[in-house]
Order: C-alpha cells, then structure tokens, then sequence
C-alpha cells in the first residue's frame, strides 16, 4: 500500500514536470519512479490511510490560501521597516510552545512561520519552538504563542492529527 | 519594457554582491548565496517569457533544488559539525 | 488579453519585491534580520514572477512547469533560512547590540 502510494507521487511529479505523453517519457517515468523506490522508499513519512482522507484534503486546500494571504501581509510588513528611514526594528529571540505532536504537523508550522509577518524558526525541541521576531512585543511564553502560532494551530490540528 | 524587469533584477544582483564583498561575518555571505539563487530563478522566468521556450523552467527548477541543497551544506558547516550526521 | 495584464501586473509587482528584499540585505543590520527580508521578500517575489508566467502561458508545458517551480522556491526557501539561522547562531554570531531579547542562547549555555 504504501509503496503504491509513493509510485502514484513520483510518478505524477514526472508527470507535471516532462508534461507530454510519448512512450519514451512513460517508460523513462516508470524506471526512474522504481529506482527511486528501491533507494530511498524507506525515508517517506507517507501514510495512504491518512493522506487519502477527504476531510483531510479539504482543510488542506483551504490552508494554502490562507497562507497565500498571510505571507503577503507579511511582505508588506517588512518592506515596510526596510523602506522606512528610521528602521522601526526591535528584534530578538522568542520562545513559543505548541501543541501540535506528529513531526509532519511540526514541519509545516515551522515552515508557515518562517514565511509568516516578520518571524524566523531557529531550532525546534520537543514542543518548543525558538523563533526571531523582527518587532517584539508581549513578556512572556503566553503571549508570544498567541501572537505567534495561534492562527495556524487550529487548521494544522485538523489536517494531520 | 521587459528589459525594464532585467535591469531592475540586475540592479538586485549589484546590491547582494556589495553586501557579499562586506561581510562583515561568513554567514552574511552565505545568505547572500542563497539569494543569488532565488534570484537567479527569477531571471530563468523572465528568459522564458521573453522567448517562450520551456527549457529554461527546467534549468530554474534544478537551480532552486541545488542552491537549496548548497545552503543546507553551508548552514552544516558553519554550525560546525560533521557533514554525514 | 485580461489574463496577460493580470500576468504582467503580478510581474511587475514580483521584482519590486526582489528590490525591496534586496534594499534590505543591504540595510538591516544583522544576520538574522537579513535572513527575515531573504526569506519574504525575495522568495514570494520569485514565486509571484513564476505564477504571472503562468497565468500569460496558461496550461502548457512552461505554464505548468512555472507552478511546480514556484511550489519548489516555496517549500525549499524556508527550510534552507532556518538550517542558516540555527547553523549561524550556533557557529556562534551575536545578536544585533539593539536586540531586546534571546531565549535561545539564555536556555542553551554550555550545552554545546
């Protein structure tokens, strides 16, 4: 099943990126998809039963644009302070606490952090998370988790827990 | 009109070489790698919109997976450790 | 025709992103908050020019190949800034002297 499943991606991957249908692409596709099977197989964190659910792929779809929105907030932010004259920066490190366990749901919030308005995952252990924050405010763990990963805790719970 | 978008591109590389020149630290100059990077994924996409030819999306996205796979090494050895952990 | 002003407007708008990521390597002051204008601005610049390219191509092969590279820039760009933070802070490289506060090097003293 879960071999199935990780042909299905690489071979659609080959798919999207040769986009043309000639037996010689086919045939190259399917060898290359099983070499890559036989190398590394072993290391996808893949799961079909919990990767095939539809409520699962219909929150997943609903985050990207939620994201999408996020980071170009973001964007705006920061070109902001670097084009203002006075450099309105008041940086340093942060602690924040998740509640999030499975180490792909930690993934993609690291990831969404570092691409969300003015902070930067630096290390991640157990369930605390190191982030630099370009404009801090608040004093302590509380705070920070709220400003920092409340908006995205709740979608991530319901996509991968 | 679109050599407007290059020179403006081109104007970017000059700023992240002045920075790479600088320093101060090796760090700085290994950001500044991985933006040269990114930016060079930005001047495969205006090439292939100028010519309409689609090969040069292949060359931006091995240029994206290889500058990401140089700044893993970089960040590895910077933190000082070894390269097989 | 809509569809190539949409394309070019969202390129447009892509590079003076570039720009303004690559204002601010120049100007912030340390590593970290260079690591902040790399990792937004340039990257969603870079992924912006890959979807107008998209939306002027449409469902070709360049078309289709620009969204799985803007997915790429997009998924890589965030984990090589964090691998760049964590292995410039343990390599040992101060904060900015205007910083308000680091928890990481408070909790971690001598552990290394």
């Amino acid at each position: 099943m879960k071999f199935i499943g990780e042909f299905i991606i690489l071979f659609g991957v080959w798919l999207l990126l040769t986009w043309s249908l000639a037996p010689a692409q086919l045939i190259a596709g399917v060898v290359i998809s099983l070499l890559v099977i036989g190398l590394v197989g072993d290391m996808f964190l893949f799961k079909a039963g919990r990767a095939l659910n539809p409520i699962r792929i219909f929150w997943m779809i609903m985050y990207i644009p939620y994201l999408i929105w996020y980071i170009i907030l973001a964007n705006l932010d920061v070109a902001y302070r670097v084009i203002h004259p006075d450099l309105p920066i008041r940086p340093g490190i942060v602690k924040v606490k998740t509640s999030l366990t499975t180490d792909m749901a930690k993934t993609f919030l690291a990831n969404s952090i570092t691409l969300t308005p003015g902070t930067l995952t630096v290390d991640i252990k157990g369930d605390e998370l190191y982030i630099h924050w370009i404009y801090v405010h608040g004093n302590n763990v509380k705070d920070w988790s709220k400003a920092i990963i409340g908006r995205f805790e709740p979608i991530l719970r319901r996509i991968f827990e | 009109m679109i050599n407007i978008l290059i020179y403006v591109l081109l104007f970017s590389v000059a700023l992240c070489i002045y920075r790479m020149g600088k320093g101060p630290t090796p760090p700085d100059r290994a950001v500044t790698l991985d933006i040269l990077g990114t930016l060079m994924v930005g001047f495969c996409a205006i090439l292939a919109l100028i010519t309409g030819k689609d090969f040069y999306m292949n060359i931006a996205i091995s240029w994206a997976l290889l500058s990401y796979v140089g700044s893993i090494a970089i960040a590895k050895f910077l933190e000082n450790r070894s390269f097989d952990e | 025709m809509f569809w190539d002003t949409a394309g070019y407007t969202i390129i447009v708008i892509g590079v003076l992103f570039d720009l303004l990521g690559c204002i601010g390597l120049v100007r912030l002051p340390d590593v970290y908050n260079r690591l902040q204008a790399a990792t937004k601005c340039v990257t969603l610049g870079t992924a912006f020019l890959l979807f107008g390219l998209f939306l002027i191509n449409g469902f070709g092969a360049l078309g289709i190949k620009a969204l799985v590279c803007a997915a790429a820039v997009l998924i890589t760009s965030p984990t090589g800034a964090h691998a760049l933070a964590r292995g410039s802070h343990r390599g040992g490289v101060k904060l900015w002297e205007g910083s308000v506060i680091d928890k990481y090097a408070e909790e971690n003293e001598g552990v290394d």
